[in-house]
């Protein structure tokens, strides 16, 4: 944690204390610092074990509630972060972990669990959760009788395996022997206020099991993401940036629009790593709202309230609801209100809404099936506006108060013209000095390597690029040299080379070891990053054994598992494994943060 | 001679001198160029040696700017130029060329260019290798049409006197086949030959050693009265010399070339001298010994002095010529009297003297492309389809499809009309009329040429009709840089690229190539052009003397020096006026 971010609401310490700790340490050099950081952490540790021994005899570790969570996009870290806020404000010992971080064998230790994950792609769990959802369902999980627990589970209700992992979490413990203090609460996207209920709810189910510890000692365990800056800017309170860059990188014949975006992150102080993403909130172009407004036949500038705001319809469209992405209550409620057959048989079935919504935006619906609605009807209907995450682009070694973004435009051809993103569609027609609200959204699951000397084995296809860029720039201004190797795929080489210039350079100087390229479209047949993996499986396989991390960045439904398939197929080839050691093999790379992906 | 050698070699060779030296035979590092995915380019050196094999690095300079903001680098492409002697190929030859075009180049055309071969632009370096192998197995190659080496040769395609083009064409093709490059680097690189051992001997070039020649070297052979080769350009000609419709012997002319660079007065265009009559069978003697003595002689310090036109000014036209005859082991004889005529092509069909017919059709500026409404490339790939003759390039880029029995005729009109490819008026003007490529792709251009040209042709064409001589035709050329690509210092109006829009006006060349045109205005704007020719056109018409060429006028009344020493005159006093 930087000390700059440190303030009283993220740390166990009052605002005197973080005000006393930042003059002290204000004072030290750097090797002060890491004298007085050893001197701390060995005072904290015997603090600890004086603290252990008297209270073991007394009280129960009951007194402590653990809050694990597995989050791929941050929603699940910031349920979790919430409700430890809260149960701490209540004066209840709080740990609070990702369940990457967890040491599975605490478990059976435990009397309160409350837990938050997510589900991805086909019922998948997120990176830092995978672990801990295996051991629950292998022979090893120990018997969990003294467990209280309570699962939150986040999703999306247009796939068909929505929550999976939420269920499975509380089915497995449930059948592990512990007690539901609270069924299991299903969070579709919207998760916002269902996500709140929950909290207070668990909260009450675990005051008459344990006495408050009083506000004294609050360890919070774990508070800290290690390394990761807690930021006074927040999903919640997003710091307003100034954009200063919005440039196409794809060239004129391209298929695509890909943006490079510079955002000027100014005196906020925010900070980030590479590996992490930045959340942007947006508004929503003003001529897909007029667009609605005159097929709705609904007045723009009729008075309305969002919330606690008043304010006109058309502003209400563009500032607060989601008009670009739709989600399957939407679909029920608008087949609902038209009484359309065919709409209500896609409604009925989850298969065609999954698709209806991912085809579709809200401007399609209501082309698509007329309907009568009333502004208040339609604004219950929509979904309060969300922030869209991208990976960062940049390293602040590098460019210092700026964070870059590669951003496509989301453009899809309609026969009444073209449907953008939300969000990509704001980024890529921003002028130089618009305002745009952002927050930084930590990512430890992706990160550098610790040790400069570790190889580095980097697959960004399209953009998916964009962290790499953040890393290539960090190990440059580290100056370390070598040892780093990407591969790279998009169309065609001409027009979609993403960043192209800049990675000439870095091979140029010596900091890029190597670069593979997979243009699809160059050739009679389509090549991808994983035909490249296979071709260079031999070279692979010996980075891999020399204990190169491997990143994984980009699209997660195809890419990164047809990337996974190949490496399994190098060490069947060239480590001379079984399919299933090699599964084994790569599920220990995983574990040992040598394999990181950062998909969507 | 050895006194003026050494002094030469005191001063250091250039670059492309050491380039070649440690080529290993044209190699140099292109097949590591090819491998590397993460640009579109050669190394630096490896652009000047992938010359020799037929293409040139370009990019498109229109995009240069938008690429750098987009991260993207230049947009490189190559243009390749085959080696096709005397511009003749045959139907499944031709259809093999429009197949490349459309699958393996961006720009999806093939350009005939202004010495009787085609080119393509825009083949990325991924597909070079494909596309040389393609033209492989239509037995066409571009090896060495480009580079410091004797380039593609032409000959007059005239079909009229068609025993006497066979003779004059079997040269042309002999003098190609001569002096070919015998490294067997294109093969490998390109064909996937297997490598052969080479030492570093002279064996492997016998004429040209590994250095190869100080300069590129152009070829032609003209067959009279037709000048469409415009032989004196050349830095060897060949004017066939016949009796009874038999070919007996050339006269030789050497030493022309256009190429020169604005602001350097001691470059300057040329055409060639004549230097007496030979034999038919001393024909490679003579060729081989002009090729050793600019190949010993040529400047090889400085490229822009490095011709062979400024080797003769240098050394002397008697010294050169003796030294010629003494590795030739022939002497000159005194040049036979014929007619230089007229340089442009004739457009329609033709009878031969074999009672085949022969249908010239004009192609604007040399670009074969589907264009709206005048399918141009899909006309000539439908009558390459039924056509069982040959087609044949001109070097006023135009085609012939020469060799059609009469039965055949109709058929083939129809396509030709049906496309576009025939029925428009051509003025004599337009017909005669040549410009180079330039931009966007050629690297050396400073203003258009290809992709105006017609434009501004239109304009001078209502100025002719203006003034009421829109039947005659004038020899006008424009050039987007003074290397003169489309021998614009031939023209009786040339136009040679300054900047954007701008462009010198040369005038006073002979109507038949055999006297080179003056500086008139410098670096002028459309208007300014056009204004100057309004009133020379004027003038041209109260005051021309029967039978008066437009260029010959120009001299006569004034308005230019004639040009007859080029080192001296060309940049002369400008006029008399």
């Amino acid at each position: 944690m930087l000390l700059k971010e440190l303030s009283s609401l993220a740390s166990p310490l009052s605002s005197g204390q973080v005000d006393k700790l930042k003059q002290l340490t204000a004072e030290l050099s750097a090797v002060q610092l890491a004298w007085v950081s050893g001197y701390l952490s060995a005072t904290a540790e015997q603090g600890a074990n004086l603290l252990g021994n008297e209270t073991a005899a007394q009280s129960a570790p009951a007194q402590t509630i653990t809050i694990l969570y597995g989050s791929q996009t941050g929603n699940g870290r910031g349920v979790a972060s919430e409700l430890a806020a809260k149960a701490q404000a209540q004066g209840y010992a709080v740990n609070l972990a990702s369940m990457g971080d967890y040491k599975v064998r605490q478990l059976k230790q435990e009397t309160i669990l409350l837990a938050v994950v997510s589900t991805h792609g086909e019922g998948e769990a997120p990176d830092d959760a995978i672990e801990l959802h295996k051991f629950l369902a292998s022979k090893r999980a120990p018997k969990l009788a003294n467990l209280n627990y309570s699962v939150l589970a986040l999703g999306d209700s247009s796939y068909e395996f929505f929550c999976q992992t939420g269920k499975d979490f509380d089915d497995r413990l449930s059948a592990l022997g512990a007690k539901s203090l609270q069924a299991l609460v299903e969070c579709d996207v919207d998760y916002e206020s269902a996500a709140q209920l929950w909290q207070e709810s668990v909260l009450e189910a675990v005051k008459p099991l344990i006495e408050t510890s009083g506000a004294s000692v609050v360890p919070l365990s774990g508070s800290g993401i290690p390394g990761v800056a807690v930021s006074e800017f927040t999903k919640q309170k997003p710091y307003t940036a100034e954009l200063l860059v919005s440039q196409k990188l794809t060239g004129r014949e391209s298929d695509r629009d890909v943006r490079h975006v510079e955002i000027d992150l100014g005196e906020s102080g925010l900070s980030y790593q590479a590996g992490d993403a930045l959340g942007v909130w947006f508004t929503n172009a003003a001529s897909l709202v007029e667009e609605l407004l005159t097929k709705l036949s609904l007045d723009g500038d009729e008075a309305v309230t969002v919330g606690k705001d008043a304010l006109s319809l058309k502003q209400a469209l563009i500032e607060k609801k989601e008009l670009t992405q739709i989600y399957p209550g939407l679909v029920k409620d608008w087949a609902a209100l038209s009484g359309n057959a065919e709409l209500l048989s896609i409604s009925d079935d989850k298969e065609l809404t999954r698709q209806f919504v991912r085809n579709n935006q809200l401007a399609d619906l209501v082309t698509t099936y007329r309907a009568e609605v009333t502004s208040t009807q339609l604004l219950a209907m929509l979904r309060p506006i969300t922030p869209r995450l991208y990976s960062i682009a940049s390293s602040q070694s590098e460019v210092e108060s700026e964070v870059h973004l590669t951003v496509a435009l989301v453009e899809d051809e309609r026969e009444g013209g073209a449907r953008f993103g939300g969000a990509s569609q704001f980024l890529a027609q921003a002028q130089e000095g618009q305002e745009v609200k952002v927050y930084v959204e930590p990512n430890k699951h992706f990160r550098l390597p610790e040790n400069p000397e570790t190889p580095v084995i980097m697959v960004g296809p399209g953009t998916g690029i964009a962290p790499f860029r953040a890393f290539m720039q960090e190990r440059a201004a580290q100056g370390i040299e070598g040892n780093s190797w990407l591969i790279f795929g998009n169309p065609h080489f001409e027009q979609d080379f993403l960043y192209q210039t800049e990675w000439q350079q870095y091979l140029q100087d010596g900091s890029l070891s190597r670069i593979d390229l997979a243009f699809s479209r160059d050739q009679a047949h389509k090549i991808y990053v994983q035909h490249r993996i296979a071709e260079q499986g031999e070279e692979l396989w010996k980075w891999l054994e020399s204990g190169a991390h491997f990143y994984i960045c980009g699209d997660a439904e195809r890419m990164a598992k047809d990337v996974h398939q190949a490496l399994l197929d190098i060490a069947v080839k060239f480590g001379g494994k079984t399919e299933e050691e090699a599964e084994a093999y790569f599920e220990q790379l995983r574990s040992d943060k040598r394999y990181q992906k950062d998909v969507y | 001679m050895s006194e003026k050698k050494s002094v030469e070699q005191a001063e250091p060779l250039s670059v492309n001198e050491h380039l070649k030296t440690d080529s290993n035979f044209l190699r140099g590092t292109i097949q590591e160029g090819l491998d590397t995915a993460v640009t579109g380019s050669f190394s630096e050196g490896d652009q000047q040696l992938i010359k020799f094999h037929g293409f040139y690095q370009q990019d498109d300079r229109d995009l240069r700017n938008e690429r750098k903001e987009q991260k993207l680098e230049p947009l490189y492409s190559f243009m390749l130029r085959a080696r096709v002697a005397g511009g003749v190929c045959s139907p499944d030859q031709w259809l093999g060329v429009d197949e490349i075009a459309s699958t393996l180049t961006s720009s999806n055309s093939i350009r005939l260019t202004t010495r009787q071969t085609f080119q393509y632009h825009g083949i990325s370096k991924r597909n070079l290798r494909t596309l040389i192998q393609s033209l492989d197995s239509k037995a066409l190659d571009s090896i060495a049409a480009c580079g410091d080496v004797n380039r593609n040769v032409m000959c007059n395609p005239n079909p009229v006197e068609s025993r006497l083009h066979e003779q004059a064409y079997y040269w042309a093709k002999k003098l190609s086949d001569n002096y070919l490059p015998r490294t067997k680097a294109y093969a490998e690189i390109w064909l996937g030959d297997d490598k052969v051992a080479t030492s570093e001997g002279d064996d492997v070039e016998p004429v040209y050693g590994k250095t190869y020649l100080p300069r590129k070297f152009k070829m032609a052979v003209a067959v009279p009265p037709d000048n469409d080769v415009d032989v004196y350009t050349n830095d060897l000609g060949f004017i066939a010399v016949a009796e009874e419709g038999e070919l007996i012997g050339f006269n030789l002319v050497a030493g022309g070339g256009m190429g020169s660079t604005h602001g350097e007065v001691q470059t300057f265009p040329r055409l060639a001298d004549d230097f007496g009559y030979i034999k038919a069978e001393d024909t490679l003697k003579f060729a081989e010994a002009i090729l050793k003595v600019q190949r010993d002689w040529g400047n090889r310090s400085n490229r822009k002095l490095s011709r062979l036109k400024y080797t003769i000014v240098k050394y002397g036209y008697e010294v050169f010529k003796a030294e010629v005859e003494k590795r030739a082991g022939v002497k000159f004889e005194p040049k036979r009297d014929v007619v230089i005529g007229d340089r442009g092509d004739r457009y329609g069909w033709i009878k031969g003297v074999d009672n085949q017919w022969h249908l010239t059709l004009f192609i604007e500026g040399g670009r074969i492309k589907d264009l709206p409404g005048q399918p141009l490339q899909t006309g000539l790939r439908e009558i390459a389809k039924i056509h069982k003759g040959d087609f044949r390039m001109t070097s006023n880029q135009n085609l012939i499809i020469a060799r059609v029995a009469a039965e055949d005729k109709a058929e083939i009109e129809a396509l030709a009309r049906s496309h576009g490819l025939m029925g428009k008026v051509i003025t004599p003007t337009r017909g005669r009329s040549i410009a180079c490529v330039a931009l966007p792709t050629c690297a050396l251009a400073m203003a258009e040429a290809e992709r105006y040209f017609p434009d501004f042709l239109t304009k001078v064409e209502s100025l002719q009709e203006k003034h009421g001589f829109l039947d005659q035709g004038i020899v006008i050329r424009m050039t987007g840089c003074p290397n003169g690509c489309a021998r614009p210092f031939a023209a009786e109006i040339g136009l040679v690229g300054k900047a954007p829009g701008r462009y010198n006006l040369y005038l006073g060349a002979s109507f038949e190539g055999t006297r080179l045109n003056k500086l008139y205005r410098e670096n002028i704007q459309e208007a300014e052009i056009l204004s100057e020719l309004d009133s020379l056109f004027a003038r041209y018409v109260a005051e021309r003397e029967k039978g008066e060429t437009f260029g010959n006028f120009t001299v006569r009344i004034g308005v230019v020096a004639a040009v007859i020493d080029a080192a001296k005159d060309f940049h002369g006093q400008t006029s008399h006026a």
